[in-house]
């Protein structure tokens, strides 16, 4: 255990509030169980997600710095952000604003207008749920905390498109031995096998899940989540990890769409990475959200002998 | 553009996805000496969609190639300009990957297994990009760094007043 990231400010975003409350839910279970202080923001606003950048892009990237103005003020120097739309529109204001002088310059009108101070790029850093459990209590640390291993239980991790991309926004990834990599993230891969699951060999860990068009084009989305599942399954995997309230959601929605509009049927469990831990370090089904999940995976479990 | 001309490419898409089941239903059975073709042909199945890709964009497929390997080239090709292309970039890298696993298990189960993942990630990238065809705009929220990489004139944010 390195305590790295023992305290840290916590940003749910809008996602954790809404569908993805089982994640928030199992995030700060799993944080209380392993001893990791989260402090959430104080009036925090949205970061900007998808609506925002097509108005203006600087005012999603203000949008963002008044978050990690507010984690600064509350004497912060590390914020987490579980999901991976705000994980990525943290880092990439923290880009624009160290490398683009209009984003500044816009950060530090709006800061003003607002009434609070503007947040100057290297204040704060951002980080994943999953870079938080991994640096502050790891796979030694994980693995003396585990109560209700998760051996037996073959899992598919599935990252999404967004934890890794672009490239540039994530100056620590892809350094060598111990930090993650955007060709083949690892990180929620190693925390789970820690926990005592099987990882199978996913080839699509990183593929789009069509999350952007769910509702404007749903047939496209409900191809690519089906290849998503039938591929996991292939692989040998019960259960897909996911670390991305949109992906979750999106691959929750079209499994059930797959079989009433394509009339393919599979049976592959979805639950957040943080779920799994939970169980993993002995907390119920019922403190980590299992029942707000849309996949039904608590009989299965139990079949398991996962409790 | 590219939605419009959809219908157009759709019936290509389709028959890739068509090659891509042919091909899935035959590796089980195929013979040791075919699974270095089978390989061969799976990457090219990527090749022929991302040819469509830049078909529809009005662009001349590269010959070119990326760590050698013509599909990452096309690939690169393809994302100029549209960042949200990216989506689908660790999975041309992914099927290179598995169908170099396949060439090099030769004869044994793992050649089968690899070519089964090659063949399933050569379907994403097929259904992606037949969904880009449709929609131009999937993978963008994936992708909010769309106008750090346009020059600044081109970018959404310059065209509009502040």
């Amino acid at each position: 255990m390195t305590g790295k990231h023992k305290s840290v400010a916590y940003y749910p975003g809008c996602a954790l509030e809404g569908t993805g409350h089982a994640y928030n839910r199992s995030t700060k279970a799993v944080g209380k169980a392993l001893d990791l202080e989260l402090t959430e923001l104080k009036n925090w606003n949205c970061c900007g997600a998808m609506e925002v950048k097509n108005v203006d892009p600087k005012l999603q990237t203000y949008l963002s710095a008044r978050n990690l103005q507010i984690a600064s003020d509350m004497g912060f120097k590390t914020v987490m952000a579980p999901c991976n739309g705000c994980y990525h529109n943290l880092k990439k204001a923290e880009y624009d604003l160290a490398a683009d002088p209009a984003s500044r310059e816009v950060n530090e009108r709006l800061s003003s207008k607002a009434g609070h101070g503007a947040y100057s790029p290297g204040e704060v850093e951002t980080i994943h749920a999953l870079d938080w459990i991994k640096d502050s209590i790891g796979e030694d640390g994980l693995r003396e905390r585990v109560r209700n291993s998760l051996k037996g239980l073959k899992v598919a991790c599935y990252y999404g498109c967004m934890y890794t991309r672009p490239r540039h926004i994530f100056p620590e990834k892809d350094k060598g031995p111990g930090s993650e990599s955007t060709y083949k993230p690892h990180f929620m891969d190693d925390l789970l096998q820690a926990a005592g699951a099987e990882i199978v060999e996913y080839p699509l860990k990183t593929a789009c899940c069509g999350g952007a068009h769910t509702l404007s084009d749903s047939d496209t989305s409900t191809k690519l989540v089906l290849n998503l599942l039938t591929t996991a399954e292939a692989c040998g995997a019960e259960v897909i990890a996911t670390e991305c309230p949109t992906c979750h959601t999106g691959l929750e929605m079209h499994q059930v769409r797959a079989e009433k509009v394509l009339g393919a049927k599979t049976t592959v469990r979805i639950l957040y990475f943080t779920q799994l831990l939970g169980l993993a370090l002995g907390l119920s089904p019922r403190k980590v959200g299992i029942q707000e999940n849309m996949s039904p995976s608590r009989a299965f479990l139990a079949e398991k002998g996962i409790p | 553009m590219i939605a419009e001309d959809a219908t157009t490419h759709s019936g290509e898409t389709e028959a890739l996805l068509d090659r891509l089941d042919a091909i899935a239903g035959s590796i089980a059975a195929q013979a040791a000496a075919d699974r270095e073709r089978c390989a061969d042909e799976l990457v090219a199945v990527g090749e022929r969609v991302l040819e469509t890709w830049l078909d529809a964009k009005g662009l001349v497929p590269t010959d070119g190639r990326v760590e050698g390997f013509r599909l990452l080239a096309l690939h690169r090709q393809g994302a100029k300009g549209d960042p949200s292309f990216n989506a689908c970039r660790e999975s041309c890298r992914e099927l290179i990957y598995q169908a170099n696993c396949a060439r090099a298990a030769g004869t044994g189960e793992d050649a089968t297994r690899h070519l089964r993942l090659a063949s399933m990630v050569a379907r994403h990238i097929v259904l992606f990009i037949s969904g880009k065809l449709v929609e131009a705009g999937l993978g963008d929220f994936c992708c909010s760094s769309r106008t750090l990489r346009l020059s600044g004139a081109e970018a959404a944010a310059g065209e509009r007043p502040e």
